[in-house]
This record gives C-alpha cells, structure tokens and sequence, in this order.
C-alpha cells in the first residue's frame, strides 16, 4: 500500500465575483514510503493548495486524500491536526520560523504536538544540520541557509512518514540552495521519510531521478491553460 | 511546556506592554484589597478602642464629640464636668456602674495630648481581653509628695519624642501644639513608658488627674472639674441594660448641662455609618480600576493578535489545533493578570505601609497589614479570572485564524 495516495483530489475556491474557480484536480496520485519526488510547477499551478490539501491544512473539495492507510479529506480538523503533527514534517520557502524563539525552541515546537518536546534529540537534529552552535539563536541572528537548517530540523522533529517541502530553495542563493536540497534529501534518506517538494527551480528538478509535471497532474491546471 | 515556552516567549516580546497592563491590573488589585482591609480593620480598631468603656459622661454636646475626644483622645473637649456633678454621680449612681474613671484634658506637648487620669484608667483593658501594661519604669507614685507631677507615656509618644524615664517635660495648654507658645511652668517626670497597645492610649502622655487640674496657669476654680467619666457598665445583661437607661434617663433627659452617651460601640458604628458613603466611593474607584485593568489586558492582547496572525498560522501548520491557541491566548491574559497580582500585593503592602503610619500617628490606631483577609485571595483570584474571560475575546480571533493564508508573509 502506498504510503501517499490520491484519488479525485478536487479543490476550488469562490471568487469575489461569486463564480467556482477550480484550483486542483488530480485524478491520482501515489507516493511509496521513502520515495523522493519533485513536482514541477510555475506559479499558478496549485503547488502550495495542493500540499496544503496532502497536510490536512486545507479540506479537499471532494476526492480522498490517503495518507498511511488514513483519509485525510473525510478526517475531522482536529483529526487532521492531530496526523499532521505526527506524520508530517512541512518546509516553507520562507522557512516560517517563529522569530520570537531560538532554534532549539523551534524544533521543540515542532515536536510539541506530536510525540512531545525532547530537548536530547531537538539538540540531535541541529547538530546533523550542523547548528549545535547557534542552539540558543534566534532566526533573525541566523543567515538564511541557516535559517532553513533549522526549519529542515524543525520539519524532521517529530520523525515523520512524509516530509513536504514548498519550494524549499526559493530564497537560498544557489550555493545555499544545493547545500539545503542536499541536507533535505539526506535527512529524510536517513530517517526513512519520504519526500515531496514542489519547485520550478531546474537546478533542484535536475537533482530527482522523480520528477514529474504538476501541470500534466493537475487537471485543472491544464483547463486554465487552455 | 509547550503553552508555557509560547506564552513566556510571547510576554517577553511584548515585554512593555505587558509590564504596563500588569501594573495597571497591580494598581486595581492592590487598590481593592487596601480598601477593603483598611476599611474592615480600621472599623474593628476603633470599635475595639472603647477598651471595655461602655458609656461615658460628658458635658452636653455632641455624643461623637464626646467618643471622639474620650476615647480617641481626638476633636475638641465639648467643656467640663463641674465638680458637684462629678461627685454627685460617683456617689448617688455607683450601683448603675462597677467602674468609672474620670480624665480631664486641656494641655499637650508638641502635639502629644496630656490626659490627666487616675490609677483605675491602668486596670481596665485597652482592647478586649487586653491590659495596659508597662515596658518600663512604674505607674504615678501614690506616696511621694511630687507624684502629681509624675507621667506615664504611651509607646508612640516615647518613640517619636525619644523619651525615657526620667524624661522631663513642661507641658503646653491647649489641645493643639502652637510654635512660640510659653510652657506652663510645671516640670512633669516620665515615669513609665506603656507597652505598645495598637489603640490612641499610645500617643497620649498620661499624668495624675490632679497634675492636671493643679497645674500652674490652670485656674483654681475649676480645680475639681473633669472633662468626661468613662464608665464601665454591670457585666449583668439586665443590671446593664437598667443602668443604662437609668443614667440616660438621669442626665440626656433629666439635666440640660450634661450628655450620657449609653453606647460608645454604637457611637463608634454611627460614626462609619456616616463615612460609610466615603468608603463606598473608594471602593467603586478600586473596582473601576480593576475593570478598566482588565479592559487593558483585553487590548493589549487584542491589538497584538494581527502580528501574531503569522504565528498562529505556524503553529497550527506545526499540528497545535485550534483549542490549543486558544487556549494558550486565554492562559496569556489569566497569567498577565497574575502578573498583575503579584505587582497587587507589592502596591498593597505600599498603601497599608502608608495608611498604617498614618493612621497610628494621627490616630493611634494600628493596622496589621499581613494579617490575613479573604479578600486577599478573592480579589487576584478574582481578577486572574477576569483576565481569563476577557482573554477569550482574542483567543476566538487565534481560534478563527486561516492557517492557509496566514503561512504566506505579509509584507
């Protein structure tokens, strides 16, 4: 059984204007535990809606959204809260570390609501992303590959079955950039997640033997462009 | 943990405003329980100022007065009592009464009232189920030929004078200390110094009645005149109660010179009857304070809410579900405000400092700020609830928070 499967996923929103406008239909889709694969996509292609659909951050229009065996589309909220927090581990484009906190406190807080705050292995994970200096750092002391160093440990806190990562490399020079791709894919190799990141950057789709077109996936990406 | 690294951290970067809404949450609670404390040991310090004295005898005037300037050794002397019915009432009422204790009043020094009494005033109780009692030296001297010139002082005189036995003194006429002002030529000695009693009995030099009433400069003609008799009535219920009536029948309706005040305690209760309304008022501003505190928790959480939108959005993106932020938004306002009673009881412990010294030097009546009240858990448990429930307020706006368009930065 694949440990990511979709089926019928729709997604549409009202406009303004009162008219249904379609953002996602992908008639399937499946990821394998431990599976790496990129999705390329221009802007406009549903790549965030439909990571944000696959972590249970937004309801599904229709369509089943299976995740370990678990529906997440026909899930309760506090249901789908509850699998992001244990099975997921997220990666922004702008890393969305809280700025309040220190690195140490941000991982912290991504293991807070799933297993629980371990200070031993927050410590651990920013010491494989090789931050064990700047433990009681706040991001805005930090660079920003440093920064997404710690959102790479943060996303892994809680040892989950799939990482998604939006863009990751989108505000990384490119040197940053290979250094970040690198680190994700290495970390999730090494804890057994499988992965799933959205990009449109070449130097990153180049990097995954997995790649596959979010706009031949999507349906409804494809109405718009005709 | 996690509630606590959140809202810890979310009080920090919003160090000013919180410290600002604390204080103010501090000021109402504090304010609250001064109030209340104040009020409730003030009323029973002066009901219990009476010091087993249930009536008194004075010249006619205003019974208050009378209370007021026997008791509290306070307000003016309404006049005397002329010798004839001084002794008039120690011999033809003594079965109305088991103790009655004459005091004349008229001189001080710097400000300090001298009561001219006798050894009976020492045997009663300044409070109830509490005696005078000396920290040093002896009562007046009954057997040397100068004892009338003799003076026991209270503990507040002794200490803001710096007086010891031995001390001499020539006392000043009048109630009232005025600069510039010729003593009497009479030296009184400090013979004993009382122990503290927390009562006005503290800051009142007390001498022999006759030092008084023969003092140099006194005219002799009212030699034998007292300013009042404090008057202790029959323990009996019923010989009391026919006491009482029988002297205010005597002197309130019998004579037209001449006020019996049958019920100092009752006296006393008028009295903050009549404040009453002064006390409410100060207890309707601590309140409003205390609401308007409790609105500024409101907005200072409120107003933050926009910024924290971002926040919230992460969190909920972290898996914290939407009773967690809320939750975490209702425990931030409740541990403001806790904050707030922390800061309460420092400004309490100010006011009661403040009110204390003021009260035992004006009045003489001692407050015990540490002693415990029920209001004092009341008043910031109350307000950390207050805090709790107007934190709902921002906590259903996090509640409402839309993860999905708030992960985006907002520029």
């Amino acid at each position: 059984m694949p440990l990511l499967e979709i089926s019928d996923l729709k997604k549409s929103y009202r406009t303004p204007e009162g008219e249904t406008q379609s953002v996602l239909n992908i008639p399937s889709f499946t990821l394998e535990t431990g599976q790496q694969r990129v999705l390329r996509g221009t802007s406009g292609t549903g790549k965030t809606t439909l990571l944000n659909c696959i972590a249970g951050i937004l309801s599904p229009t229709s369509g089943i959204v299976r995740l370990d065996g678990r529906d997440l589309a026909s899930a309760s909220e506090p249901q789908r809260d509850a699998l992001r927090a244990r099975c997921i581990g997220y990666i922004f484009q702008t890393f969305n570390l809280l700025q309040g906190y220190t690195c140490m406190e941000n991982v912290l807080l991504g293991m807070s609501f799933g297993r629980g705050p371990d200070t031993d292995a927050a410590r651990g994970l920013l010491d494989r992303v090789g931050l064990s200096h700047r433990l009681h750092h706040r991001p805005g002391q930090l660079s920003v590959g440093q920064q997404q160093r710690v959102a790479v440990a943060r996303a892994l806190a809680n040892q989950p079955l799939l990482v998604l990562a939006d863009e990751p490399t989108g505000n990384l020079d490119p040197h940053n950039a290979r250094e970040a791709l690198q680190l994700i894919r290495e970390v999730c190799e090494e804890s057994s997640a499988a992965l799933l990141m959205v990009s449109h950057d070449p130097m990153v789709l180049d990097q995954f033997e997995d790649c596959q077109d979010l706009a031949e996936l999507n349906h409804a990406a494809q109405e718009v462009a005709a | 943990m996690t509630w606590w690294m959140i809202i810890r951290n979310s009080l920090r970067q919003h160090a000013l405003s919180t410290i600002i809404t604390a204080t103010s949450i501090g000021l109402g609670c504090g304010l609250l329980m001064a109030v209340w404390v104040v009020n409730f040991q003030s009323q029973r310090a002066f009901r219990n100022v009476t010091g087993g004295f249930d009536a008194i005898l004075g010249p006619r005037g205003s019974q208050t007065q009378l209370v007021l300037n026997s008791l509290f050794h306070m307000d003016a002397s309404p006049g005397l009592i002329n010798r004839a019915d001084y002794e008039t009432f120690r011999k033809s009422y003594k079965r109305f009464y088991r103790n009655a204790v004459p005091i004349a009043v008229g001189d001080n020094f710097q400000g300090y009232r001298i009561v001219g009494t006798t050894h009976d005033l020492f045997a009663a109780e300044h409070s109830p189920g509490e005696p005078y009692a000396l920290a040093v030296g002896d009562y007046f001297i009954r057997n040397d030929k100068q004892w009338n010139k003799e003076a026991v002082i209270g503990d507040t005189v002794a200490r803001k004078l710096g007086w010891r036995v031995n001390q001499k003194f020539n006392p000043y006429h009048g109630l009232n200390f005025a600069e510039g002002q010729q003593p009497h030529k009479d030296e009184y000695t400090v013979v004993g110094i009382l122990r503290p009693t927390g009562t006005p009995a503290d800051k009142v030099i007390w001498i022999p009645i006759e030092g008084l009433q023969q003092m140099d400069g006194h005219d002799a003609q009212y030699a034998g005149d007292v300013s009042a008799v404090l008057i202790q009535l029959s323990t009996n219920t019923t010989a009391r109660a026919f006491g009482m009536n029988s002297l205010d029948s005597i002197y309130n309706k019998g004579t037209d010179h001449l006020t019996f005040v049958k019920s100092t305690a009752d006296v006393v209760a008028r009295l903050f009857d009549r404040l009453g309304w002064a006390e409410k008022v100060l207890r309707w501003v601590a309140l409003l304070v205390a609401v308007v505190a409790a609105g500024s928790v409101l907005a200072s959480i409120y107003n933050t809410m926009n910024e924290r939108r971002r926040e919230f959005a992460i969190l909920r993106a972290l898996g914290a579900g939407r009773g967690t932020v809320f939750g975490v938004i209702v425990l931030e306002s409740a541990t403001i405000a806790a904050l707030g009673a922390v800061i309460g009881f420092a400004v309490y412990a100010g006011i009661m400092a403040a009110a204390e010294s003021i009260l035992r030097n004006e009045i003489g009546v001692t407050l015990h700020p540490f002693e415990q009240h029920p209001v004092m858990i009341i008043v910031p448990v109350g307000l950390i609830v207050l805090g709790a429930v107007v934190g709902i307020i921002p906590a259903l706006k996090a509640y409402r928070t839309d993860v999905a368009e708030n992960l985006i930065p907002q520029s």
